[in-house]
């Protein structure tokens, strides 16, 4: 296996851009990535990116902001539309494959155009609960209450994660929702969005982008002083039908952390992508998280929530977090689909 | 909780049979779910610019600060380079045909355009690419590469925030660009010129 590091990250992160495209997004936030490491595109071996046709409400989406890149002359690559997370994991095979050196990972979400809770009931399956339309909200508020009916969770716990979330954020110039005073008091107090969830149960809503340098061994030594090695990275996958899960759990999320190592050694920090502070919790005991990692903190997805981008997110403020020395060893997750269906996680050292 | 993720849960590994009351009922051959999602569509910074100058008469494209290329509409971005254009500039409304084709066939929803019509891509003065427009005031087999045109726009007080402001594209009668120099040939001729210059 060749060693592989993100070496460089930057990202930018708002509750609505009513001013801006995905294009006019991603070409400071690509440039700033790749200048802070020295490079231009024509340094960069493989390009991947992660968006939705269903969040722009265009088909091919992805191809127009291609121009925020600079594809000419043709460079090598490709596009999932999926988080950024699973970019990055295609990015990392290519890699190791060997070939190249270096890889550029983006990707976006703008989801203000449309309704977002109504733009995710289009994953369901087509025949039994597409045709239902059910809300995101809503389905999320039936898995809480069977996490609360089993004695699974909470509600004091789920506060609690709120309200890490919410302080934690006060200091994250990215984050659309934060609050110093919150307490476990006052977030008990809100009014249910759709009971047993209260509002900051939810993620806040974002809009932004994201976008990662990838080098390979000594390259990515001579680009970053301390570049976030990356010593495991794995995704699985659960069920898609929720008829069949044990909504309590997700398997594919311990199952991929077991193949990412994140148990081998001491976790410094953890950055987990849980739109929900119910699946936080989920993570929290499928990650075998102990006490001793710091989780989101600095409010994570809970407190700004960019849909395709959350989890590549996780992974640059996992691995920024190596680059300023702040930590030694670290885990990103990303997360896709219902109830926390598919999970990525990826492990980074510090030299 | 079970210890090990890798077992499937208990409902995947049972026997699947239809209740007795189902043995006899009409089997379901096809569903329907349709969808239906509405966005707002936000055209961000560098079309704002140039549809709002429509207003007044005005086409705007923007410069590339790597090697001046003016690109029309405007993106905000060379897309060669991933360059940030900041910088508009104001397009003349005359310009040529780079390439052109002749439709004989209605568009559904589409009643006002009349068969035969030409939709080419216009090379405006000044303009390193071309953009979309139709051409009238010619016969359609009169339409050709290189063909001088100039923007017959609607009158002032029909002017909105729309490339629509412009009805079509009509013959100015001058004489034709070459071919070797129109439409995407235009900018590698371009090229080639101050290649020989330098």
């Amino acid at each position: 296996m060749r060693d592989i590091a993100v070496v460089s990250v930057a990202q930018h992160q708002e509750k609505a851009l009513t001013h801006t495209t995905e294009v006019e997004l991603m070409v400071p936030i690509i440039n700033e990535a790749r200048g802070a490491v020295g490079l231009t595109q024509d340094d960069i071996g493989f390009t991947c990116s992660g968006s939705s046709d269903f969040l722009a409400g265009q088909a091919f989406s992805f191809v127009h902001t291609l121009d925020a890149v600079g594809a000419v002359p043709p460079i090598s690559e490709s596009h999932v539309e999926m988080d950024g997370a699973w970019a990055l994991y295609e990015a990392w095979v290519k890699l190791q494959i060997g070939g190249v050196d270096t890889a550029l990972v983006y990707s976006y979400g703008k989801s203000s155009p449309g309704s977002l809770r109504d733009v995710l009931s289009t994953q369901l399956d087509p025949y039994y609960l597409g045709p239902l339309w059910p809300d995101a909200f809503s389905l999320a508020a039936l898995q809480a209450r069977i996490m609360l009916e089993s004695g699974a969770v909470s509600e004091q716990r789920l506060a609690e994660i709120a309200v890490r979330s919410l302080n934690g954020a006060t200091n994250n110039p990215l984050a659309v929702r934060s609050s110093a005073e919150a307490t476990a008091e006052s977030v008990l107090a809100e009014v249910p969005l759709a009971d047993p969830l209260r509002p900051s149960d939810c993620a806040a809503s974002a809009d932004g982008g994201v976008a990662v340098v990838l080098a390979a061994g000594d390259r990515a030594r001579e680009l970053c002083e301390r570049p976030a090695w990356i010593r495991g990275i794995d995704h699985r996958i659960d069920p898609h039908q929720p008829g069949v899960r044990d909504l309590t759990r997700a398997p594919s999320a311990q199952m991929a952390a077991a193949r990412a190592g994140a148990s081998a050694d001491r976790l410094d920090a953890a950055e987990l992508a849980a739109p929900f502070t119910t699946q936080e919790h989920i993570l929290e005991i499928e990650l075998g998280l102990r006490n001793g990692t710091a989780i989101n903190a600095n409010g994570g997805a809970l407190a700004g929530h960019t849909m395709m981008a959350a989890g590549l997110m996780r992974i640059a403020d996992a691995a920024r977090q190596i680059h300023d020395e702040r930590a030694d060893r670290v885990l990103g997750h990303a997360a896709s689909g219902l109830y926390l269906q598919q999970n990525l996680v990826c492990v980074m050292e510090g030299e | 909780m079970s210890a090990d993720p890798s077992i499937p849960p208990a409902a995947l590994s049972g026997e699947v049979s239809l209740p007795e009351q189902l043995a006899d009922v009409e089997p379901v051959r096809s569903v329907r779910t349709p969808i239906r999602l509405e966005y707002d569509f936000i055209p961000g910074s560098a079309s704002s610019g140039y549809l709002n100058a429509f207003a007044d008469r005005k086409i705007l494209g923007q410069r590339s600060p790597v090697d001046g290329a003016v690109f029309v509409p405007p993106r905000g971005v060379d897309p060669r380079h991933g360059a940030a254009t900041p910088d508009y500039v104001e397009l003349p409304d005359t310009g040529h045909v780079g390439g052109f084709c002749v439709t004989r066939l209605p568009i559904p929803g589409r009643d006002d355009l009349e068969i035969p019509y030409v939709s080419a891509w216009i090379h405006l003065d000044g303009a390193d690419i071309g953009f979309l427009g139709l051409v009238a005031g010619i016969d359609t087999s009169e339409v050709r590469m290189g063909m001088r045109v100039r923007a017959v726009w609607k009158p002032d007080d029909e002017l909105g925030r729309t490339a629509e402001n412009i009805l079509y594209w009509e013959p100015t009668g001058e004489p034709d660009i070459p071919v070797t120099a129109a439409g995407t040939n235009a900018w590698h001729a371009k090229q080639a010129a101050a290649g020989e210059q330098g």
